[in-house]
């Protein structure tokens, strides 16, 4: 995020959500949004489904699913037209504007009404209100990076902040709502296929020697697989052995009848899991983890925080992560003899500028600490892009409109889309038996116009077909969701959605495409 | 902003105008007793355990409602003060269950310090009492609203900070009840679980159900932590009892959510104690697991990651890492790839 959850209560004037079903997804932060909106904050909520902020919204855009770009489109030509834009700001902070202008230009709200299904002239007051209002924030998660455009929409989202000055103070910018409890760690640590450790690229000579040096081995230079590419390099055989960490790809990942044959393909698989999941089947070692409660160390929230992970209890497996990692490394010859997750971090943070001055020490005595936190007096950073953008000037990057890889067509009418509920989280929380005991099976969710046709009431058993596989699964036949669409969370190995969710992945990041796929329905 | 002096128990106080006298006092570290307020909440003037004396006014004012005046003289402990305090928690008792000594809840009941300090052992006042149907059909918070003192903390934090609104007051007198929609169990009301009503009731009414029978609070080791569900980044504390997690505990430290979480948060913690845990490595042989000792698991995984390293090359290796894990975890792992397997092949689940 460039900003900072507490701006949500205490600065923000308008609350602009777009793909994020926030109580539930990211229930605390839902609730400050809920504060926010019951205090006078303007809340505009874009999304297909009737998700609960939609109660608390001024705006609901129920646009049509994988319609953003055109919508955010729609919305700056409308903010240019009227003369909206912030040209201070442009002129000052950006660069490519004609480019963005030229493009905006061919989505008249006529047109954009057309495409999304929202009306002209509320798309004529929201995007005046997000012009006009001082302090605006957009917020957004995987309802724009799940789509084959989803890069697309996030530059989209930052075109539409730059426009019209809206970046770089408190109470404004662009907010991802990061997913897991530490996908923003487990980036800023450079488990990704192109940067170490804070963002540092592995292709830069200066960053390949420093490396070297530290570390002292070889580096490789060449930007390295993304876990799609990981998967498809195992069918080929080129992969033959992989590790992995605390994830269970055949379940989360798209389209898991093809990671389960990457799987299937490997000479020699280790999984370090606290369960025998899914994916721990395929392994040939499995290392038992040890939870949150049993390691100490360190999480990165959404907002670039990091904040302290404490020992509660012994180890269940008798040995935390981090001993277990460092004691399989150092059996391969390369020894990491660390006494503590503290000198983890402090050999890390040496390496990294912009968390240098992030310590145990440190955030023991304030809490937590938000990078970029180069020094050890510097106090952390609340809101990012102050003056200037990392790159220098702002760049416009304007899109045109990507469809979805696969819509309904008439061997498969229903259009699939896909989700967290309140009461789960990814697959963990099946594993707690108190939740379990409450909420043990999906429950897909139909428009009662599409329900009525296919004699279908709520508990009812529905058979889901993808062109990549099927499950069973109860429904809730509810209008949260538009006639033509089925909703289905992901949290249940009895009924595993993404059998059936898309093979289309954004070109530039590898996501899959989550939110759209088409299927058909028969009842059982 | 205008500041105002005032004195209190003979102390001068200078706070700026608009403020109550019960944050005036607390400014100077005077502690006046209180059972609805809630520095979280709006504040309620209901309990009115923390009257004060004013000069000059014939009533005794409720401390969190009331705001100061120029040249306001308080007394918070007069004879007359202690008097109606004490009145005030032998009506609370006279219509409370005394079980404390099997109440999870004591050692961190409000109700009961407030009794110890004003000498309240029971109630002169013999009357009604309520004989209402424990609420235990949820796996999370059992609800014994004989043990209610009518505070309202719950009803405000449902509102005000999850917004819910699923709590508010039925009926009038004796029959007030504080309670769900049509006085359904919270399993089959609007309830989302948060919790919030749990961590900011004062007395036993509700309560962590998995803490129950657990200990007692002052036996509980409580360790500051962050949720490892969503990536709000939540702090709560873990209630640790014999090596053992009970429960959550909400820590008002805590820089992003302070007391609030979400039903993960607060009670999903449990999937630690599943007994599908594994623990102890596992190697496939002949198609099934089988227990191994750590470093039959260690030489296996060093011997094989070695041998298809040096047959098919360095980019015959690919990790996946964990969004679930720690920083530290994830550094070694990224670290390992690279210095160790020779290729970038490293990612975790950001994008999947």
């Amino acid at each position: 995020m460039t900003n900072a959850i507490s701006e949500i209560t205490t600065d923000a004037e308008l609350l602009f959500l777009i793909g994020t079903n926030t109580t539930e997804a990211h229930p605390v932060t839902g609730y400050k949004m809920r504060q926010a909106a019951r205090r006078g904050c303007k809340l505009v909520v874009c999304d297909p489904r009737h998700i609960d902020l939609v109660d608390e919204a001024d705006y609901w855009l129920r646009q049509k699913p994988g319609t953003d770009i055109p919508l955010i489109n729609g919305l700056m030509h409308i903010i240019i037209k009227e003369g909206l834009e912030d040209k201070k700001f442009i002129e000052e902070r950006t660069e490519n504007y004609e480019a963005l202008k030229a493009t905006v230009e061919n989505y008249p709200p006529e047109y954009v009404a057309e495409l999304t299904g929202i009306p002209v002239d509320v798309l004529y007051e929201v995007a005046r209100l997000y012009a006009t209002t001082d302090r605006a924030m957009i917020f957004y998660t995987l309802g724009i990076t799940e789509h084959i455009c989803g890069t697309r929409n996030v530059m989209s989202l930052a075109n539409l902040a730059m426009l019209t000055g809206h970046m770089g103070r408190a109470g404004v910018g662009v907010c991802p709502i990061r997913g897991q409890n530490n996908v923003q760690g487990a980036c800023d640590m450079g488990a990704l296929p192109n940067v170490y450790q804070g963002y540092q690229n592995v292709t830069l000579p200066a960053v390949k020697e420093k490396f070297e040096k530290a570390w002292g081995r070889p580096m490789p230079d060449k930007i390295g697989l993304k876990i799609p590419e990981m998967f498809e390099a195992a069918h080929e055989g080129k992969v033959k052995a992989m590790y992995i960490l605390g994830e269970n790809p055949v379940l989360t990942d798209p389209n898991s009848h093809h990671i389960r044959g990457g799987l299937e393909a490997l000479e020699f698989l280790v999984v370090q899991e606290l369960f025998l999941t899914e994916t721990a089947e395929y392994a040939d070692v499995i290392l038992p983890a040890a939870s949150f409660a049993e390691c100490d160390g360190t999480f990165s929230n959404t907002e670039r925080r990091v904040q302290r992970v404490r020992k509660a209890i012994e180890p269940i497996p008798g040995r935390a992560n981090w001993q277990t990692i460092c004691e399989m490394v150092s059996r391969m010859g390369y020894p990491m003899n660390y006494a503590s997750p503290r000198e983890i971090w402090d050999e890390m943070a040496s390496l990294a500028p912009s968390m240098a001055g992030i310590n145990y020490d440190r955030l023991e005595e304030l809490g937590s600490l938000q990078w970029p936190c180069p020094t050890t007096d510097h106090p952390g950073t609340q809101f990012m892009h102050v003056g200037k953008f990392t790159r220098g000037l702002g760049l416009f990057q304007p899109s045109d409109h990507i469809p979805p890889g696969e819509m309904p067509d008439e061997d498969y009418p229903f259009l699939l889309s896909t989700g967290r509920i309140l009461q789960h989280y990814n697959v963990t929380t099946p594993y707690s038996m108190g939740i379990m005991s409450v909420w043990d099976k999906e429950m897909a969710e139909l428009n009662p116009a599409d329900a009525e046709k296919m004699g279908i009431k709520t508990g009812d058993k529905l058979k889901v077909t993808s062109r990549r596989g099927e499950v069973v699964t109860a429904v809730r036949v509810t209008d949260r969701v538009m006639p033509g669409i089925i909703w289905m969370s992901f949290h249940y190995s009895e009924t595993p959605t993404n059998a059936l969710t898309s093979h289309h992945l954004d070109p530039i990041t590898g996501t899959g495409e989550y939110k759209v796929c088409a299927v058909k329905l028969e009842k059982i | 902003m205008e500041l105002i002096k005032i004195t209190i128990d003979g102390k001068e106080v200078e706070v700026p105008a608009g403020t109550t006298i019960m944050k005036a006092a607390d400014s100077v570290g005077i502690n006046i007793p209180r059972l609805c307020y809630d520095p979280d909440l709006s504040a309620l003037g209901a309990c009115r355990l923390c009257v004060v004396e004013v000069e000059g006014n014939r009533l005794l004012p409720a401390s969190c409602v009331t705001p100061i005046f120029p040249g306001m003289v308080v007394k918070t402990n007069s004879p007359a003060v202690v008097e109606a305090r004490k009145t005030i928690l032998e009506l609370l008792v006279a219509n409370h269950p005394l079980d404390c000594m099997t109440c999870d809840k004591l050692g961190n009941c409000k109700l009961a310090d407030y009794c110890y300090q004003y000498g309240v052992k029971e109630s002169p006042f013999v009357g009604e009492k309520h004989e209402y149907a424990i609420d235990d059909t949820n796996p999370f918070i059992l609800r014994d609203m004989n043990k209610c003192i009518l505070c309202g903390a719950c009803v405000r934090a449902c509102e005000e900070m999850t917004g819910q609104d699923n709590l508010s007051y039925l009926n009038r007198g004796f029959h007030r009840k504080a309670t769900t929609a049509g006085d359904v169990d919270y399993i089959d009301s609007d309830c989302v679980f948060c919790g919030q009503c749990v961590a900011v009731c004062p007395t036993g009414a509700l309560q962590e159900k998995t803490m129950v029978g657990q200990g007692r609070r002052w036996e509980i080791d409580r360790v500051r932590t962050t949720c490892p569900f969503c990536g709000t980044g939540c702090n709560f504390d873990l209630a640790v009892k014999n090596g053992k997690v009970i429960g959550v505990l909400s820590n008002p430290d805590s820089t992003v959510n302070q007391r609030s979480l979400c039903v993960k948060g607060r009670f999903g913690w449990d999937f630690i104690y599943n007994e599908k845990r594994l623990t102890t490595p596992l190697i496939k042989k002949n198609g099934k697991f089988e227990e191994a000792s750590w470093d039959e698991a260690f030489d296996l995984i060093a011997q094989r990651f070695g041998e298809i390293k040096a047959q098919y090359g360095s980019e015959s290796f690919a990790a996946l890492s964990s969004a679930r894990c720690t920083n530290e975890e994830n550094y070694l792992v990224q670290k390992f790839t690279r210095a160790v397997m020779g290729n970038n092949n490293v990612d975790h689940c950001a994008r999947t």
